[in-house]
């Protein structure tokens, strides 16, 4: 399941765009967004996803339940 | 590119940055102290002393910077662009999240700037306030977590502007990875965030860092922490580029380390150690803040500081400014600035009208030091007796606001060595919620309790009536006079009277640094 960033927690920070190994983050509007159809949990590149690894603020990027297990 | 640089009748910069680290080390060590104010050894970093008391190379790099230079400061601005959001450790004394109305000011300490809007923004700024010869980027987050738009903001700057000196302030994870670029871009100021030197210390100050892509915690995390930092210090201190180093006191915590932290950074060649208090409130949800972590008193941390003098450099005007702080130490011009005004604004950059202002300076430094001459006379009738007074002031060295308008006030301690700055103290009450005239006095009073008078430009009946209660005498009349001659006249006077049993010299309290948001300790 891919992660996804709680809006109201996120700060703008733009450290997990630069991270992301497959470009899955950008920015919108007054904060930043993974592209789910992207996102691969950094399984293959990191042993930590790099988003919660680096975000100043806890529980902000979180798995994204609302959506089913995929292989991108 | 025409060169624009003012300071064209100055030795210049040397073409290879690298120097001889003993050479440095050497130089640092015959420079016995900038400042000598009233001979009272080291006391404030280019001071009035100026070219003559350090290499040349050094006065160069620090006349003009005003978190650099005590007595610069009183005539220099700079500026921080915030250009560099990411960070890449936690402290516990910072909160991402927090965005406090009163003091950021909406809009403007949320913005972030692209390198091309910072460097119009520099250009806008210089035009406008040509004493600005100071451009930092402090964040809000790390500026190496940041390098390309950190790096692109030096290259424009310094294409558009040469004469704006540049710098950084880092918390020293990445620093060695940089110190060469650093260097390349003549960034020659450099500001290290050092709080420990032990990592069983530094574990209950850095909840974690990211490292080789993961994020590391408690012991191991502090320990890659202090090592980077003191490589990185070294590396730039080999370079001859200036480091400050900023450190946080956290009582109970780090406090007494910080003796240890001086030792070690003086060791590898810092040119300045700059000890701020740990500003906490529940309110500013960080994690010293919520579980109840005080900040020292200000007299705490002047012993501190005081006992860190020694044959180091200690800075004590440090405001704590905004990553996007704009003016003198202690004014913030920003909202003059946002990024809406500044692309309306139509920018050229007055190079022969900086020139101008700058030498009027000089002028104004000048005379500033013939006013000293004689001062010293008669204060050895001061024996043991030393106090500390507060000054109402705009800037220029002299006392020049009402004690009204005050934001700030300017802290001397006066004894038989002379005066010497020793600190400031903040009174404006943004985020303090409802305030009246009599909150906003006892405010003050509590700031200064420590000082035996308050000197000012101008003063009401009632304020002075109640200073008097409070055992602090307001001085008014000193306006628009020079802050050292000033008060040691005064102090003379005050010696006097205790001579002749008018009055009778007590020791006064402890007064409180205020608790205001820390949004980059810059």
């Amino acid at each position: 399941m891919p992660y996804r960033i709680v809006a109201s927690q996120c700060t703008n920070c733009t450290a997990c765009e630069a991270l992301c190994p497959n470009q899955a983050i950008s920015e919108a509007g007054n904060t930043f967004v993974i592209d789910p159809a992207k996102c691969t949990e950094c399984l293959g590149h990191f042993d930590d996803p790099q988003c919660v690894a680096i975000c100043p603020v806890d529980n902000t990027c979180v798995i994204d339940t609302r959506l089913p297990r995929s292989i991108p | 590119m025409t060169d624009l640089s003012f300071q064209d009748d100055q030795p210049g910069e040397p073409a290879d940055p690298v120097v001889d680290i003993s050479d440095v080390m050497q130089k640092l060590a015959e420079h016995k102290g900038c400042g000598t104010e009233g001979g009272s050894g080291k006391a404030s970093c280019g001071s009035s002393a100026g070219p003559a008391d350090m290499p040349a190379e050094i006065w160069e790099k620090v006349k003009n910077h005003p978190c650099y230079s005590e007595e610069a400061h009183h005539h220099y601005a700079r500026m921080h662009v915030a250009v560099a959001p990411a960070c890449n450790i936690q402290c516990n004394y910072c909160n991402r999240k927090y965005d406090c109305a009163n003091e950021s000011r909406p809009g403007v300490v949320s913005e972030r700037l692209t390198p091309e809007q910072a460097s119009k923004k520099v250009l806008a700024v210089a035009s406008t306030i040509p004493q600005m010869t100071v451009l930092g980027i402090a964040g809000p987050g790390d500026p190496l977590a940041n390098p390309a738009k950190t790096f692109e903001t030096f290259r424009l700057i310094s294409e558009v502007a040469p004469d704006i000196k540049l710098c950084l302030s880092t918390n020293g994870l990445a620093l060695p990875d940089w110190v060469d670029e650093i260097a390349k871009y003549k960034v020659d100021h450099v500001t290290i965030t050092i709080n420990m030197v032990d990592p069983e210390v530094g574990q209950h100050i850095y909840p974690w860092i990211f490292w080789e892509n993961k994020r590391l915690t408690g012991y191991e995390a502090a320990k890659i922490l202090t090592e980077r930092q003191m490589l990185g210090l070294e590396m730039l201190t080999e370079r001859g580029i200036l480091a400050k180093i900023n450190s946080v006191m956290i009582p109970g915590v780090n406090d007494k380390h910080l003796i240890e932290v001086n030792r070690a950074v003086k060791s590898r060649g810092a040119f300045l150690h700059n000890i701020m208090p740990l500003i906490s409130a529940p309110e500013h949800g960080t994690v010293f803040g919520l579980n109840g972590q005080r900040g020292p008193t200000a007299q705490e941390l002047k012993a501190l500081q005081d006992e860190c003098e020694g044959d180091m450099n200690m800075m004590r005007h440090c405001r704590q400014c905004r990553a996007d702080a704009v003016g003198l130490l202690g004014e913030d011009r920003s909202a003059e600035f946002t990024t809406e005004k500044i692309m309306a604004m139509d920018v050229g950059y007055d190079a022969e009208g900086r020139k101008a202002y700058q030498q009027a300076v000089e002028a104004e430094r000048q005379a500033k030091v013939a006013a000293k001459a004689g001062e010293l006379d008669g204060l050895e009738a001061a024996g043991d007796i030393g106090l500390l007074v507060a000054v109402a002031t705009k800037g220029h060295g002299v006392i020049n606001e009402h004690f009204g308008h005050a934001k700030e006030f300017q802290i001397y301690e006066l004894n038989a060595r002379g005066a010497k700055f020793v600190g400031h103290r903040r009174v404006d009450l943004y985020c303090q919620g409802g305030y009246g005239e009599e909150d906003s006095l006892d405010t003050i009073i509590k700031a200064i309790n420590d000082c035996h008078a308050v000197f000012v430009a101008k003063i009401g009946g009632c304020p002075k009536a109640d200073l008097s209660a409070a055992g602090i005498e307001p001085v008014d009349g000193y306006a628009h006079e020079y802050i050292e001659k000033s008060a040691l006249a005064w102090f003379k006077d005050y010696l006097a009277r205790v001579a002749s049993g008018e009055i009778v010299h007590a020791e006064r309290g402890d007064a409180a640094i205020r608790q205001g948001a820390l949004l980059q300790a810059g």
